[in-house]
């Protein structure tokens, strides 16, 4: 017998051949298996077993350890052993007082981060008086118009004591500047702040479909945004760039990584132009990925990013920080895959996800509501929802081992398999023209609408099966639950504050300060953010921003593919 | 032979969500309906001016936002305005069920809700045009 490591590759061969003519031939003639061909839920097709043979042609230096250059076994050398993954449970609905309780309730139940969710008006760019706000106002996230509702979002909150995520992208860059201008007001030091910023439009144009300007100068708005907080906000992510959304739009976990990169380096390539050195801003970018129901194909999926970003970053753009190197990404579960049959089963599928993001590596996580099926969830959901992370760090010891699953023949295939059909489409991608090219084309939205029609079949027929869907179902069940109420006031007292933030600014002041601001748009060497800080600061609303630009920029309208 | 039904599906107000209207538009295409899809963010006025200008058999709306207590009255109150009241108005996506009973009463003929299948669609859809007889 050799040791694991010096297994002779032709003896291996020929010890699983004979396995495959006897055992296994001897059990299949028993009984056959469930399948004749098994895939992942992405569609790669996996084998009985994996041996020594599936790992041979991996370079070590692929695999690598913990911290080091691919990074496919975690961006730090300690990972979970210094400190877990941060719990960063969303949050966000009614005013800023509403949303205000419930962190503070989040953090008192031991969140280590937080997360914003915006309302649809503010992730639109519109006044909650705006016609198109109506019915709107407060409903999927907080209602965000002015500073004023910003400084009651975070009232008695330590911006420099917790970091804060924000899920915002058209609007990012006023966001962004009403934060600042609230540090500003507190007397913090920018430097100190923490926390992230999604503000990553590409994808919006490809799976969220939250854009209001053009792709153009919407990117350009995403780098004013990088380079400004390279250069002001030494600890703050910029971006957060996501293959969530593009999962939930429909597409395979393949094309969740693949698409996301093709957006990243879009974007570091616009930096680059400015002149902006890569070791000066990489090392904020982040990442933000979906947690799929195929436990080891997750896993292989944020292995396989980590070791194309490194690469990509070294070798297509020169970085020399490891810094530069080394994705950090948030992951949430999938929303997709929660039920209203059944609803507490979710309690189930977002547990397993939830280790998958862990063994995976994720820096911060948000586990689904077990009602999110139903509405956005209530304080009681949050609260299961962060304690299954908290079992899952504190009582199973999955985070004293770095990359527990690095080495295991599958894995290592398959995160190998990743990685080559990764850059095989970034490749294609290349060759087709390009992202913004491809967007506008709606190539990238075609992959996603495929790949969700397969699922809805699959779902349809069986071949996917959805415990309490098509599978397991109760016919009679009656859903007892209680949902997250919409409180009917809302819209009503987020307007008042609003009109009385019109009625006490200085309204002069605020047209010299738009005018500038059109100024600066118009050219492409300046960075928005000082010009926007400066309008928060002095009382405009977030209307009033993104409509003057739109005078200049336009309105995005998509062509749609199905 | 009859004509194939014409159904024009939409996305009102700021909701982004379409992964289901797309299903939903190419499952109606592939059983060999006429569709039309808006595309995204429009208002209740240009969807039901679509709709009339289109002359369909159904429309569609597809709302994931929650402001589907807003919108649908809208959009069947600029119907009866236009005389397009044999219009067949469904509506998919995530809806509470403490709503559905108010919208089928504003006459929302169906709602078809997360994990439908696309077969029950059709079914449901060529049922409702079946019932309504021809025009």
């Amino acid at each position: 017998m050799s040791t694991l490591n010096k297994m002779d590759p032709t003896q291996l061969a020929k010890q699983l051949e004979l396995w495959e003519d006897t055992e296994v031939s001897a059990f299949l003639n028993k009984q056959p298996e469930r399948e004749d061909e098994f895939y992942t839920l992405g569609g790669f097709p996996v084998k009985r077993t994996y041996t020594a043979l599936d790992t041979k042609d991996i370079p070590i230096d692929d695999i690598g350890l913990p911290g080091q250059y691919p990074f496919t076994r975690g961006p730090y050398p300690t990972m979970y052993r210094s400190r877990y993954w941060t719990m960063r449970q969303i949050a966000g609905f009614g005013t800023g007082e509403d949303t205000n309780n419930r962190f503070k309730y989040l953090i008192s139940q031991g969140q280590t981060g937080l997360s914003t969710d915006f309302d649809m008006p503010t992730l639109m760019g519109y006044d909650s008086d705006h016609p198109m706000s109506d019915g709107e106002v407060g409903r999927e996230g907080v209602a965000i118009d002015t500073l004023a509702d910003m400084e009651a979002l975070f009232d008695e909150i330590d911006l420099e004591n917790i970091s804060v995520s924000m899920t915002i992208n058209p609007t990012a860059w006023i966001l962004l500047a009403m934060y600042i201008a609230l540090a500003k007001r507190r007397g913090n030091d920018l430097n100190k702040l923490s926390g992230t910023v999604q503000a990553d439009i590409l994808k919006e144009y490809v799976a969220q479909k939250e854009y209001i300007y053009p792709i153009s100068p919407s990117v350009r708005i995403v780098r004013d945004c990088i380079t400004y907080c390279a250069e002001n906000m030494k600890r703050y992510n910029p971006i957060n760039i996501s293959g969530y959304h593009i999962s939930e739009a429909g597409s395979s976990p393949l094309h969740e990584i693949a698409f996301t990169m093709a957006n990243a380096t879009t974007y570091v390539e616009e930096v680059v132009k400015t002149g902006m050195d890569v070791d000066l801003f990489a090392p904020r970018l982040a990442f933000f990925f979906v947690c799929q129901a195929d436990f080891f194909e997750e896993i292989a999926k944020f292995r396989a990013a980590r070791r194309v970003w490194a690469k990509i970053m070294k070798n297509q753009f020169g970085a020399k920080k490891a810094e530069s190197m080394r994705l950090r990404f948030h992951c949430q579960t999938a929303a997709a895959s929660l039920t209203k049959p059944q609803y507490k089963v979710n309690i189930m599928r977002t547990t397993v996800q939830a280790l998958a993001a862990v063994l995976g590596g994720a820096q911060s996580l948000h586990t689904n509501g077990m009602d999110e099926a139903f509405a956005i969830p209530t304080e009681e959901a949050m609260k299961i929802a962060l304690r299954t992370q908290q079992v899952i760090a504190d009582e199973t010891n999955v985070a004293n081992v770095i990359d527990p699953l690095g080495g295991s023949y599958f894995l290592e295939n398959l995160t190998t398999q990743y990685e080559t059909k990764i850059f095989e489409i970034l490749e294609e991608v290349k060759e087709k023209g390009g992202t913004i090219k491809l967007i506008e084309e709606g190539w990238f939205q075609k992959h996603i609408a495929d790949f969700a029609y397969e699922t809805a079949l699959k779902k349809q027929d069986g071949q996917k099966p959805v415990i309490g869907v098509n599978k397991y179902v109760e016919e009679d069940e009656k859903a007892d639950i209680k949902t997250h109420p919409h409180d009917p006031t809302t819209a009503d007292r987020q307007i008042s504050r609003l009109q009385n933030v019109r009625a006490t600014r200085d309204n002069d002041q605020i047209e010299s300060l738009l005018n500038k601001l059109l100024e600066v748009a118009k050219d492409e060497t300046k960075n928005i953010m000082p010009i926007t800080i400066e309008l928060v600061d002095a009382g405009a609303t977030m209307g009033d921003i993104v409509e003057k630009l739109r005078t200049i920029w336009g309105t995005y309208r998509e062509n749609p593919v199905f | 032979m009859s004509l194939p039904i014409r159904v024009l599906l939409a996305k009102v107000g700021l909701d982004g969500h379409d992964r289901g209207v797309k299903v939903v538009a190419r499952t109606l295409r592939d059983a060999g309906m006429d569709v039309i899809y808006t595309g995204l963010h429009r208002t209740p006025e240009e969807v039901v001016n679509a709709a009339v200008q289109e002359d369909v058999d159904i429309l569609g709306v597809s709302l994931l936002s929650g402001a589907h207590m807003t919108i649908c009255p809208k959009i069947m109150r600029l119907l009866k305005d236009k005389d397009a009241e044999d219009t067949i108005v469904v509506v998919g996506g995530v809806v509470p069920d403490e709503d559905v009973i108010p919208l089928r009463d504003m006459g929302v003929k169906e709602l078809l809700l997360q994990d439908t299948t696309p077969k029950e669609i059709v079914a449901r859809l060529e049922k409702l045009v079946q019932e309504r007889g021809p025009r």
